[in-house]
């Protein structure tokens, strides 16, 4: 071709090849679910928003997109639940094990757009995850903010993350913490039943807030009712979706929803621009 | 004007300039690209004969150069090679380290490009060089490459680039193009698309075109455009589609489909990748491999849980629905130029123009483009 196209232009650190990090610590969360701290071991630590994530590669054996759990403006950390061969090995990885990190990559929550409102957070399962940050976020600059509410579910008392965490944030009074559990074991004190049922009960203004939401699909298609149902406006509910990803930098094609590439336009969606083709079976 | 041993220079001209000069050449029975050290290896006096689901080399009565219209082969096979090593990495002191792959980035010539496929090689820079990151490897295989077009005037009965928008005649986005004339004696018109184009023309023997060549390119190439195989209805294809995901016709395909992929792979546009982790038996070194795949596979979609599609319904949709529809949401254009490819190497024969048409033929989808 006559002119060369953009060829000079950068290429993001670390978009092709990982950057070693050093687990720091590592803490069970449940059973199957482990939260990693990371450090480079070289370089500027890695600075990622609420919503984005990496990829993350255990050596030799694969690589996974994981999202950011921790407080933005502290270390990289993430809640990995052992689920395949990938994930196991991130799980098994003892401090002092070295990591590949890329990324970060994807569009964060439109946490600090919207200040002013209430803030409800629905979460299912390791959903919790990505929607931790948030949670540091908004609790640092609380005074931002009107009503915020933390709305959580797991399939058993013993799937919740961070048990100690959510203890200390139910005891706040600036915060309503919502959980319930699909089947209760014996023990369980607290509320049984989906998510999205929360949603009904929850204190919060519907015309002046906005929810985002991360859990299985099925999960989010409901909680998204629920909010409309309550008033929420359709364009203030946010949802973050997955399907697979190999590149993270929009070049492999593999997650493709619909008009979009989950890795480039998401994985942070308001849900009225993607809610027509996350219910069209297969797409 | 140029004779048509006159390409040997070219391709001479090429070579010593450094390119790695890569052009149409006879093998296995097919027309495909490959390395070419001399004008001779060029398809002289071959064509292809194409319809859906068959291929045939066939000797043509003149000893045209270009008198083919594609083959299997495109040049996607050299920006974006069926496997290239991203990196390697070795332990050390506990962690490892990463050596990324060095760049390939010897100047490739790519003789013999045609209309269609420079709008194949837009629409992948499109994907790897405009958005956000860079890839790249395909940007430094990309940079320099030296295009030398071709007008088509022998289109085969695959090819509806004229429905496309995206042929037969060359438009932008080469260094020389060559229209071969056979009427009225065998010769070459070239035109130069760029300032090295015109100096590498500067060191060929040649002639001042006259009216006669001039008229002759122009007829061989309005030839070409009435000559299509197949043609299709591409209006508002975006819209039409995606009006039709759950189209009866998605089941009617998916009966035919063996989603072996092999559309993909022809595909000139089609960019999708995987990445291959492997490590050695001592788990002391390890590479990434990117690789070719396609949206027919299984895994191609898998999450934990299972895969996303696992219908075969599911798979053509989403290559059908991606390459015409969701590319123009996505990256502005078509993901189609009417190649034919796809048409002509389904081993069942299954015809884009036509599964398009059938869904477009659905009153719903015609009550929005009227
Ligand atoms: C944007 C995004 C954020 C995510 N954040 C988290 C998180 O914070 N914590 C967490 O535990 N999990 C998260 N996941 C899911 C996680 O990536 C998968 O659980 C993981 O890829 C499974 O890989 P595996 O090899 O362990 O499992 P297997 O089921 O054995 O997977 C085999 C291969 O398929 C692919 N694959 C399988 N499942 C997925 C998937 N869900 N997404 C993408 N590729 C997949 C992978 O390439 C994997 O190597 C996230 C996924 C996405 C897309
Ligand atoms: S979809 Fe078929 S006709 Fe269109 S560019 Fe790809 S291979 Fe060619
Ligand atoms: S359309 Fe044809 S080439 Fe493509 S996957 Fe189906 S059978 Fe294979």
């Amino acid at each position: 071709m006559a002119t060369s196209p953009s060829a000079e232009a950068p290429t993001a650190p670390g978009a092709t090849a990982p950057r070693p990090f050093r687990v720091a610590r590592r803490r069970r969360e449940t059973k199957d679910t482990w939260t990693l701290e990371l450090e480079p071991l070289q370089g500027d630590p890695l600075a990622a928003a609420p919503g984005q994530f990496t990829m993350l590669y255990a050596f030799g054996v694969g690589e996974v997109p994981i999202s950011v759990s921790g407080d933005s403006t502290g270390p990289l950390v993430h809640t990995v639940r052992a689920v395949g061969a990938v994930t196991e090995a991130i799980c098994r990885s003892k401090p002092g094990t070295v990591l590949g990190v890329r990324g970060p990559f994807g569009n964060p929550w439109p946490v600090g757009i919207d200040v002013g409102l209430d803030v409800v957070i629905v979460a299912g399962g390791i959903g919790l995850a990505p929607l931790r940050p948030v949670l540091y976020h908004v609790l640092a600059r609380r005074d931002e903010y009107g009503g915020v509410a933390l709305l959580y579910g797991t399939r058993t008392p013993a799937d919740i993350l961070y048990a100690s965490e959510l203890e200390r944030w139910r005891g706040r009074f600036d915060l309503h913490v919502g959980v319930t559990v699909d089947s209760a074991t014996a023990g369980w004190r607290g509320r049984v039943g989906v998510v999205p049922k929360l949603v009904a009960g929850a204190s919060f203004d519907p015309a002046s807030t906005i929810a985002l939401v991360c859990g299985p699909e099925l999960m989010m298609r409901f909680t998204a009712r629920s909010l409309l149902e309550r008033g929420v406006p359709a364009d203030r509910i946010y949802v973050s979706l997955e399907r697979n990803m190999r590149c993270g930098a929009g070049h492999c094609g593999h997650c493709q929803l619909g008009p979009t590439l989950i890795c480039r336009d998401g994985p942070v969606y308001r849900y009225d621009e993607v809610a027509a083709f996350a219910e069209v079976p297969e797409l | 004007m140029i004779e048509p041993e006159t390409l040997e220079a070219l391709v001479v001209a090429l070579r010593n300039r450094g390119y790695r000069v890569l052009g149409p050449t006879v093998r296995e029975g097919a027309i495909v690209y490959d390395d070419v050290g001399s004008a001779a290896e060029l398809p002289v006096g071959w064509t292809d004969s194409q319809d859906a689901g068959s291929y045939r080399l066939e000797r043509r009565d003149d000893e045209a150069r270009f008198g083919y219209a594609v083959g299997p082969h495109s040049w996607k096979q050299f920006l974006l090679p069926p496997r290239v090593r991203l990196w390697q990495a070795k332990r050390r002191n506990g962690g490892f380290e990463v050596e990324e792959e060095p760049l390939d980035d010897a100047p490739l010539a790519f003789l013999g490009v045609r209309s269609c496929e420079l709008h194949a090689i837009a629409i992948q820079d499109t994907v790897f060089l405009e958005g956000r990151h860079v890839e790249r490897d395909y940007a430094a295989r990309r940079k320099d490459a030296f295009v030398v077009a071709v007008n088509c005037f022998e289109p085969g009965g695959a090819c509806f680039c004229v429905s496309m928008g995206t042929g037969p005649k060359v438009g932008a986005g080469y260094d020389l193009a060559l229209t071969e004339i056979l009427e009225g004696g065998h010769r070459l018109l070239v035109e130069v698309g760029s300032e090295r184009g015109g100096e590498v023309l500067d060191e060929l023997p040649r002639s001042a075109p006259e009216d006669a060549d001039l008229e002759g390119a122009e007829r061989a190439v309005s030839g070409a455009a009435t000559r299509m195989g197949r043609t299709l209805d591409a209006t508002d294809l975006h819209g039409v589609l995606a009006r039709n995901l759950e189209h009866e016709r998605w089941d009617d395909v998916a009966e035919r489909c063996l989603t072996c992929g092999n559309c993909t792979m022809v595909c000139p546009t089609c960019f999708c990748t995987s990445i291959e982790d492997v490590s050695d038996l001592a788990g002391e070194s390890a590479e990434r491999v990117r690789a070719w795949d396609s949206c027919f596979s299984l895994d191609y979609s898998h999450i934990h849980g299972g895969s996303v599609r696992r219908s075969g319904r599911s798979r053509y949709r989403q290559w059908l629905t991606h390459k015409f529809g969701t590319w123009h949401d996505q990256f502005g254009t078509s993901g189609c130029v009417g190649c034919g490819r796809c048409i002509t190497w389904c081993p069942v024969g299954i015809d884009v123009t036509e599964e398009l048409a059938a869904i477009r033929s659905n009153k719903e989808a015609n009550d929005g483009d009227d």
